[in-house]
């Protein structure tokens, strides 16, 4: 078999090295285990290659002498059988406990990967998600992983048991006869030069079946998307040819990627008997022109049996490069995951529940008391503040890019005071939903400050700064589980009756009641039996749970019509009741009653003020209004 | 199920015949090799004989090259057989696709046609390739293996009769157990997966929620249920490898003890009885029969595990398009744009208790303006899909043209009936490419027309490639407003009989969506349009508007009528006025 380099998917690892060496450090913890897995390769590769030369030995050393002398006392191969009895069965107990053990090892090792790249992933900042997709970050745990544990059960061992039993074997050969070594040599060399020929053949036409392969699949994954549309405009028949011309090519190309793969086994099989054909002719021609001088018969037997334990080997070690190989890019690409840097939080002000005094005075409270304030500790002075939380958030000039000296938002100067309603209105890429990315810190700002209550957010741990603002987004995301533990999500000590309440409030209760089971309906992928509309409704009730004094609404009711939009502005309205509140929307009727309305173009806030004053201004806001604008 | 699969060999039927004949071939070669090898050794080695060592040699060398022939051959012909046979799977599973109706669509999903056209195809060609090598070598090497063996020495070959059952019984006893824990850890597997994906998907919910914890607690416990349930299956197959040794090497040794004295019996003379080189073709037909028998159980294996790919697939090539033609002759033409909904009711499936429609009667003249306004759920999108038949109704007549829409030929149908889909689909290809889905030998000039009607033309020209503008897979390079224009170019085209926007406009500006309703006014006014829309100024000033209520018509008349009777309507209307325009 050739080197991973020959193979058609060229996935490489780029440090092979240390990644190798990484991983090693993974199996440390297995010290004393792989120890005994050693051993065991040692003990089984050991008792097969003496059992191979066995039968030689059996012939040699006892038939034949028996057959000459005309004895009959088996007694001395019957100890000799015993003996390799003996032999075989440590051989045996050493491939089980090889298997049994590694299989604790691969699988603890897998699962602490796996759990270590998940943990890492939640710690991840949002821009990593942004730049990867997810099926990039999925393969990871799924083709990365299995790869991984592939090397691990084994490529490795068996390239191990593969090199000891050929130091083995090749050891016996040069002791038996050097000539027929170097025969041997040459027509290994030959067996390499033609399977690698061919897997070079395999490899490209490998690519030209993954290329097929993807474009059929693309093929048909675009076209079932639009199979809707394809219906509508009769379009079958052209979809038919299209779909003909594509999955004629794939096969074309799968056939001669197969073909060549399917070769490699009967071709590697009986070229091995082809070099035990030369051997015994080279072989008996040395033993009859030497007259047994350079070659004795004994040695020529066991020379033959030896040879066809030798090619085995080295195929398999070949082999197992090529997929160590492999593994390592999976595992390179595994640790790329984990290496990435993760979300810096060295915020230090916490939220706590609190008791507020009538004069005002804060003392922490150990119980939920419904009102929250921020634990400041001063270091220097060792002491601790409390500031009442309010819900009072000032963007003082921020600007914000992505990616470095192409700035999305500048200048940004927002004042929200504590039971605020704030409006931000504008096309799409204008910066809207950013600006709320940078409340909660999904993006740190690249200048400006932003405060709560005075503190600015920085120094607030994230985890509490996130607690204290409430979002519901355009697209909503639900988690497998029931209606109810959805609805919990916001709160995860929720009772049952303040999850029903919240969904009462957000105004889901009535058709949550109407789904088959009611709260204990089973939702599954991102609750696909569920309109747009539903769906929205509970991420609402989930964020009414959370009971926060802030909140982030970008887009809530986009997916509803405006009845039923009338609706959940009920609910929204009493949720927002003494709550700051930010809203982006694209109806201008759900954003009219706002303190504030923002309109962004291009990163700037180019308008602001109440509905009547920006009306009054017969700017941007006025078009807009007047749809003589269009809002994308 | 496996009949109709079966089918999909067809012309390559051959290959797939000549496969395993040529696998047997290589077999045999394979099992006369041993006896080949034994002679080369007893009469030529042994007994220094250069002219046998040179015949048998040769010999030799000639059964490796035919078993290398027929091994090559087998290997081309199951290539050219697997592929073959999934290109006619893939393909008759497409072809019956487009035959879906929306209904059919609707109960695979999109996505899980998606994957039994993809991943369970490959599944099953992978299955199908081993079946017609392995599943024919297995049994084959098991059976003449045996019978060369019983050639040499039945005495010896005993001793295989007698391990078999203990190999047979050993692989029949774990591998259910074993198919089932796995089984297990890879449904386990799924909702691992389904965790993964779940918290990509949700990062910002999960982030904003701090429910960083709470997603990693969940995950680490299935991970560790997983792993507990995989160790286990691993942990009883790392049986199989020791029993299987066990067997071969008790085969091993009792034939050295009997073949030893057998041997010095016949002082080792191929006249007198067994030996030495037959004794070690023995030891060769130990491996090929037990390890024929351990490879036929993976076999099985594999063959199970590909019972529900098979399945999944035979369920898309046997549903039943649930529209049919009843009409003898089907009618080709239409003769006018005039729909006559008599008394129908619709319900998504044929056992739901929930009527998406009930009772619908509604008049409508060629060439009229229609608008459709109603709250989400009140099935506008089910009322306007039953006219060009993308679904058929339950109760009741559905006319266009004056005749039931059963009767015309289901072309003819949709060819007059235009409609743009509240989920505008745009496929990757030129904006030229997109819009000739609607007239596929349209001229520019009438490609540019269309898109004037649309208001798509001006935008178009602004892009630097114009119409030969490349559009992204699901049109993610162009804004929602601008998709939805094209989106109804495309359907104007058709020069339909009768046009139906499904929401179509809902991402267009008012004065946009206003001047695309005066073009259709003026330029296509014998065409019957149908307009569902969220916002009034879309519909005002329609011929005529129809306000549905949870699946009834609550009411129908112009605005000002509308304006005095219908409470719904004044409703949507002043939330809309007070609310202005969106």
């Amino acid at each position: 078999m050739p080197p991973a380099r020959m193979r058609g998917d060229g996935r490489k690892a780029k440090n092979a090295k240390g990644t190798l060496l990484r991983l090693l450090s993974y199996l440390k913890h297995y010290a004393p285990t792989l120890i005994v897995v050693v051993a065991c390769i040692f003990l089984t590769a050991f008792s097969q290659t003496t059992s191979s030369t066995a039968l030689g030995r059996l012939v040699d050393d006892y038939i034949l002498p028996m057959v000459a002398t005309g004895s009959t006392d088996f007694g001395p191969i019957a100890k000799f059988l015993t003996r390799i009895a003996m032999i075989l069965l440590m051989g045996m107990l050493g491939s089980f406990f090889q298997s049994y053990l590694m299989v604790g090892v691969t699988q603890g090792i897998q699962k602490k990967i796996r759990d270590e790249m998940f943990a890492k992933m939640q710690k991840l900042p949002l821009r990593y998600f942004d730049s990867n997709t997810a099926g990039n970050i999925m393969s990871r745990y799924t083709s990365d992983i299995d790869t991984l544990r592939q090397m691990i059960s084994q490529s490795i061992p068996q390239a191990v048991s593969s090199v000891v039993t050929l130091v083995v074997v090749f050891t016996a050969m040069v002791r038996q006869s050097w000539i027929l070594t170097i025969v041997t040599m040459f027509t290994v060399v030959g067996v390499i030069f033609v399977t690698k020929l061919l897997a070079g053949k395999a490899g490209k036409f490998f690519i030209g079946q993954q290329k097929s392969l993807g474009a059929v699949n693309g093929f048909i994954e675009e076209m079932i998307n639009g199979q809707k549309v394809v219906k509508v405009f009769n379009h079958e028949d052209a979809c038919r040819t299209r779909f003909d011309e594509l999955n004629d090519e794939l096969q074309k190309n799968a056939f001669s990627a197969g073909k060549f793969s399917n070769m490699m086994g009967p071709i590697n099989n009986n070229l091995g008997y082809v070099q035990y054909a030369i051997l015994a002719i080279v072989g008996g021609i040395v033993v009859v022109q030497s007259n047994g001088q350079m070659l004795s018969l004994g040695s020529l037997m066991a020379f033959m049996t030896l040879s066809r334990n030798f090619n085995m080997p080295i195929n398999q070690i070949s082999n197992q490069i090529n997929s160590i190989v492999m593994a390592l890019a999976g595992a390179e690409r595994v640790f790329e995951l984990m290496d990435v840097e993760p979300e810096v939080d060295e915020g230090y002000v916490e939220l706590v529940n609190a008791n507020i005094d009538a004069d005002g005075t804060i003392t922490e409270s150990a119980v939920r008391t419904g009102r929250w304030a921020w634990r400041h500790p001063h270091k220097a002075e060792g002491t601790v503040t409390y500031t009442e939380l309010k819900g009072d958030i000032v963007l003082d000039m921020v600007d914000f890019s992505y990616v470095p000296e192409k700035l999305v938002l500048e200048d940004i100067c927002v004042y929200a005071r504590p039971g605020q309603k704030i409006a931000f209105v504008g096309a799409t890429g204008a910066g809207k939903t950013t600006i709320t990315n940078l409340i909660n810190r999904f993006y740190d700002i690249a200048d400006g400050k932003i405060r709560y209550d005075g503190i600015n957010i920085n120094k607030i741990k994230k985890a509490d700064l996130r607690r204290s603002l409430g979002v519901v987004l355009q697209e909503t995301n639900l988690f497998t589980g029931t209606v109810m533990e959805n609805i919990r999500y916001g709160k995860l000590d929720a009772t049952d009756e303040e999850c029903i309440a919240a969904a009462k409030l957000a105004n889901a209760h009535d058709f949550i009641e109407r789904l088959p089971q009611g709260y204990n309906t089973e939702l599954t992928a991102n609750g696909a039996s569920l309109s747009q509309g539903q769906r929205q409704l509970l991420s609402i009730a989930r964020a009414a749970v959370a009971d926060p004094p802030v909140m982030i609404l970008d887009e809530a009711t986009s997916s509803i019509d405006t009845r039923t939009e009338k609706l959940v502005q009920d609910g929204m309205d009493k949720l927002m009741h003494g709550r700051t509140v930010f809203v982006i929307a694209h109806r201008l009727s759900t954003i009219m009653n706002s303190d504030c309305i923002m309109v962004l173009d291009h990163g700037h806030i180019i308008e602001r003020g109440s509905h009547d004053e920006l009306i009054e201004k017969k700017g941007t806001y006025y078009r807009l209004y007047t749809g003589a604008f269009e809002l994308e | 199920m496996i009949k109709r699969l079966a089918r999909c060999i067809r012309e390559y039927k051959w290959a797939a015949l000549l496969s395993p004949l040529c696998m047997i071939g290589e077999v045999a070669m394979e099992v006369l090799i041993p006896l080949v090898m034994a002679q080369l050794y007893d009469y030529g080695i042994v007994m220094q004989n250069m002219t046998v060592v040179i015949t048998k040699s040769v010999q030799l060398v000639l059964c490796a090259l035919l078993s290398l022939s027929f091994g090559v051959a087998s290997a081309v012909y199951a290539s050219k057989a697997g592929t073959g046979f999934a290109r006619n799977l893939r393909r008759d599973m497409y072809y019956n696709v487009q035959n879906f109706s929306f209904s059919n669509i609707d109960k695979f999903s999109t996505a899980s046609i998606v994957t039994r056209l993809t991943s369970d195809v490959a599944n099953l060609q992978m299955t199908f390739q081993m079946m017609i090598r392995m599943a024919i070598r297995c049994p084959m090497m098991l059976v003449l293996a045996l019978i060369s063996a019983w050639q040499i020495s039945p005495e010896l070959s005993l001793t295989y009769l007698k391990v078999m059952p203990v190999l047979a019984g050993a692989l029949i006893l774990l591998t259910p157990v074993v198919f089932k824990i796995f089984d297990r850890s890879f449904k386990l597997m799924d909702r691992l997966n389904n965790v993964v994906q779940e918290n990509i998907h949700g990062i910002r919910v999960v982030k904003s929620y701090v429910r960083e914890a709470k997603e990693t607690e969940k995950f680490t416990d299935i991970s560790g249920e997983m792993a507990a349930n995989f160790s286990k299956a691993e942990k009883i197959l790392a049986l199989n490898s020791p029993i299987m040794m066990g067997c071969v090497n008790v085969c091993m040794l009792t034939i050295s003890w009997v073949g030893a004295q057998m041997v010095v019996a016949s002082g080792n003379n191929p006249v007198m009885g067994l030996t030495t080189g037959e004794l070690s073709s023995m030891f060769t037909y130990t491996t090929q029969i037990l390890s024929g028998l351990m490879m036929l159980s993976m076999v099985f294996v594999m063959m199970t595990m590909s019972r529900t790919p098979l399945r999944r697939c035979y369920e898309i090539l046997e549903e039943q398009p649930d529209l049919v033609t009843d009409a003898e002759v089907p009618v080709t033409e239409v003769p006018d744009g005039s729909i006559d909904f008599e008394n129908v009711s619709f319900r998504y499936s044929a056992t739901a208790q929930h009527r998406a429609l009930k009772e619908v009667t509604l008049h409508i003249p060629s060439g009229a303006t229609v608008g459709i306004l109603g709250s989400t759920g009140s099935s506008k999108s089910t009322l306007v899909q039953l006219i060009p038949r993308l679904y058929d109704v339950s109760e009741g007549v559905l006319r266009v043209g004056g005749l039931d829409v059963r009767d015309y030929d289901l072309k003819t149908l949709r060819d007059n009936v235009a409609m743009v889909l509240q989920k505008n689909e745009l496929f990757s290809g030129t904006i030229k490419e997109n819009l000739r889905w609607g007239k596929p030998d349209a001229t520019d000039e009438e490609l540019i027309h269309a898109c004037q009607l649309a208001c798509a033309d001006e935008f178009i020209q602004g892009f630097p490639n114009k119409y030969d503008t490349y559009i992204e897979q699901g049109g993610t390079n162009v804004s929602g407003g601008q998709k939805q224009r094209l989106c109804i170019a495309r359907a104007l085209l058709k020069k339909p009989r009768i046009l139906i926007l499904d929401d179509s406009t809902s991402a267009v500006d008012t004065r946009t969506d206003a001047m695309i309703r005066r073009a259709f006014r003026e330029e296509i006014p014998n065409t019957t349009k149908l307009i569902i829309a969220q916002r009034v100024s879309s519909v005002q000033d329609a011929d005529m508007i129809v306000v549905l209520d949870n699946g009834q018509v609550s009411a129908v008349g112009t605005h000002d009528e509308l304006m005095k009777t219908s409470a719904i309507y004044q409703e949507v209307f002043y939330s809309q006025q007070k609310g202005g325009v969106e």
